[in-house]
């Protein structure tokens, strides 16, 4: 194999603690409010070639319209952080909107299959490719989080995924046994979608947090997108619940379903519907570019999305599906049985 | 267990493997698993010999009293009326503080070391096929105490070299995990397939057929591997399913046949 070895692995973002140090120092801390519209946050802080890091899980609590912004104003020229980066993944490569990625976990949408397109995108060579794990990943943002310049960990060691990773083989000064050091990873901007904030940017998530409160604390740039925004006094009533401080934010989107067609935890369930029509869409990528065209491209903004897609009343099927109440309402004790639920929404 | 007049029930290759797995998760144990069937199998083990087995999922949800099968290992049925509801950070520092006894995973290729491939098919710089990459799999294998495989076994997944090492197995060999800085006493520990159990051999760390399933022969087992296995002396017979065990997986842990109806 002697490609094997053509290109070193790339380290895209400089895990320079100082200059990060001096970037944070001029972070505006004051308590303002920073509530704005989707396409205003994006066309302020994802500037063409930044590198950036999405909360939540791929299809679980995901920033879609801010995903949805970025193609509408074709962004290009990204960098991404692949953490299990599935229906995310697979919008951005549907806009070729970045071309260098840090890989954990890319193309495949876990028990649904793979995205062809996002598979595409990656064989054609034209993107730059570093391997990671998902734990390095988390790592890599935990350590720009407590501003370290690496994390040291026990993962990646005797794999090609070391091999082609970025990091670096260390002795431990104290037990003198083997790490690997992953370098601190700080995004330029980070999108998260939770469940609630105030103005400010004061966050709470409800149910696992997977990598955000450190990916939150790693990047230059935060936009929020919240199902709810609330007054301060429900976040002031119980700042336990905080998981993003205000000083973190620098700018704040009401956008109710905004994990849509991905899962949000106690609010609604995954849309398996629309995304199965995703990936089928993939097939051909003019299929493909008509569906973009008509969910996004041609869509003022989410709102537009969501009733494409069925609006609230695939809402509130969803929405009942993820609380596990029975979706079907016998009116008459005398109609006969009939399927549960109508397939999916208003979209086909 | 049944008596013996009765006829054995039918099972497919799926539910077999299943089951299998299930019975190799004592009470007690800590598991982190992914959809699909591990997570079948899990739950499996839950209701029948091992209901104190605490299932983890990488992006956080650990203990869920799962109402259905995840679709994501970060959808909100993996903390269903869990223990915590936590994140990745604390998963995976579970795992690497020694806390975790076993992990589920599969792969594109798999070698004789039990090294998996979930990366690229081909050269790197020009792969023929690209697939997702670790995800957690890396970690969970280098950091878990076993490391256990649930995968069809064909020549094209069992090969002698996998194109890319996403996830140790046990490398090159005896000691080759230590000398990379993994921590000892973890690796590869049984690889269940539709064909047979395979364990490995403590001298030589290669793959070992330890049961063949019913009606499995030596013959079709090397016929559908693509290089030399080991075998274990006492060579034995995998248990069928028992009517208790398929019950329980057909009603309560995939009424839908997410899993079982894919064999």
């Amino acid at each position: 194999m002697p490609e094997f070895s053509e290109r070193r692995p790339e380290l895209f973002m400089d895990p320079d603690v100082d200059a990060a140090r001096r970037f944070f120092r001029d972070k505006p801390r004051r308590m303002e409010n920073k509530v704005t519209t989707v396409a205003e946050a994006v066309r302020r802080y994802v500037t063409d070639g930044c590198y950036i890091a999405v909360g939540g899980f791929g299809t679980n609590r995901i920033p879609t319209a801010l995903l949805h912004e970025i193609l509408r104003q074709g962004r290009k020229g990204l960098g991404l952080s692949g953490h299990t980066a599935t229906h995310d993944c697979q919008i951005l490569a549907a806009g070729e909107a970045f071309d260098r990625c840090d890989v954990a976990y890319v193309i495949g949408l876990e028990a649904r299959g793979l995205s062809r397109s996002a598979r595409r995108l990656f064989e054609t060579g034209r993107l730059r490719v570093t391997e990671w794990s998902n734990a390095a990943l988390a790592w890599r943002y935990q350590a720009a989080a407590m501003g370290i310049p690496f994390m040291p960990a026990r993962v990646m060691l005797g794999s090609d995924t070391g091999l082609r990773s970025a990091a670096a083989e260390i002795t431990c000064p104290f037990t003198g046994i083997k790490l690997l050091a992953l370098p601190a990873l700080y995004p330029d901007v980070a999108l998260v979608h939770v469940h609630r904030s105030d103005v400010y940017g004061n966050c709470q998530i409800d149910g696992i947090s997977v990598s955000d409160l450190d990916v939150a604390r790693a990047a230059r740039r935060l936009i929020v997108t919240c199902e709810r925004l609330v007054p301060t006094e429900e976040i002031r009533r119980d700042p336990t619940r905080t998981a993003i401080p205000y000083y973190l934010v620098d700018a704040v989107s009401e956008v109710p379903y905004g994990s849509y067609p991905g899962n949000m935890p106690y609010e609604y369930f995954s849309d398996e519907d629309h995304l199965r029509r995703w990936l089928e869409a993939e097939e051909d990528p003019v299929r493909l570019c008509e569906f973009v065209r008509r969910h996004i491209l041609d869509t003022p903004d989410f709102t537009a999305y969501l009733e494409l897609c069925g609006g609230l009343e695939r809402m509130r099927q969803l929405r009942l599906r993820e609380l596990l109440i029975p979706e079907n309402v016998s009116p008459a004790p005398a109609a006969p049985a009939a399927p549960a639920v109508p397939a999916q929404g208003g979209d086909r | 267990m049944s008596p013996a007049t009765q006829p054995q029930p039918s099972y497919s290759p799926m539910e077999l493997m299943i089951t299998v797995a299930a019975r190799y998760l004592e009470d007690g144990a800590t598991v982190v698993v992914g959809t699909g069937a591990p997570c079948a199998a899990a739950m499996l083990a839950q209701r029948l010999n091992s209901p104190n087995l605490m299932v983890m999922f990488e992006a956080g949800g650990i203990g869920p009293q799962l109402p259905s099968m995840p679709i994501s290992v970060g959808d909100s049925r993996t903390f269903y009326r869990g223990v915590a509801a936590s994140s990745m950070p604390e998963i995976m520092g579970m795992c690497q503080r020694g806390m975790v006894d076993y992990c589920f995973l599969g792969g594109a290729q798999v070698d004789p070391y039990g090294n998996l491939n979930s990366t690229v098919i081909g050269p790197y710089e020009r792969p023929k096929v690209r697939f997702p990459g670790s995800g957690g799999a890396n970690d969970l294998a280098s950091l878990c105490w076993r490391t256990m495989m649930l995968t069809p076994q064909d020549r094209r997944r069992f090969v002698p070299r996998v194109d890319f090492v996403t996830t140790p197995g046990y490398l090159t060999g005896p000691g080759a995990r230590e000398a990379a800085g993994l921590p000892p006493g973890t690796g590869p520990y049984k690889v269940i397939t539709n064909l047979c159990v395979i364990g490995f051999d403590e001298a030589t760390k290669l793959m070992r057929v330890e049961s063949l399933h019913p009606g499995i022969s030596r013959a079709d087992v090397e016929a559908n591997t693509g290089f030399e296995l080991l075998w274990a002396d006492g060579l034995a017979d995998t248990a069928p399913p028992t009517r208790d065990e398929l019950r329980v997986l057909r009603e309560e842990v995939d009424p839908l046949r997410y899993i079982i109806g894919r064999a």
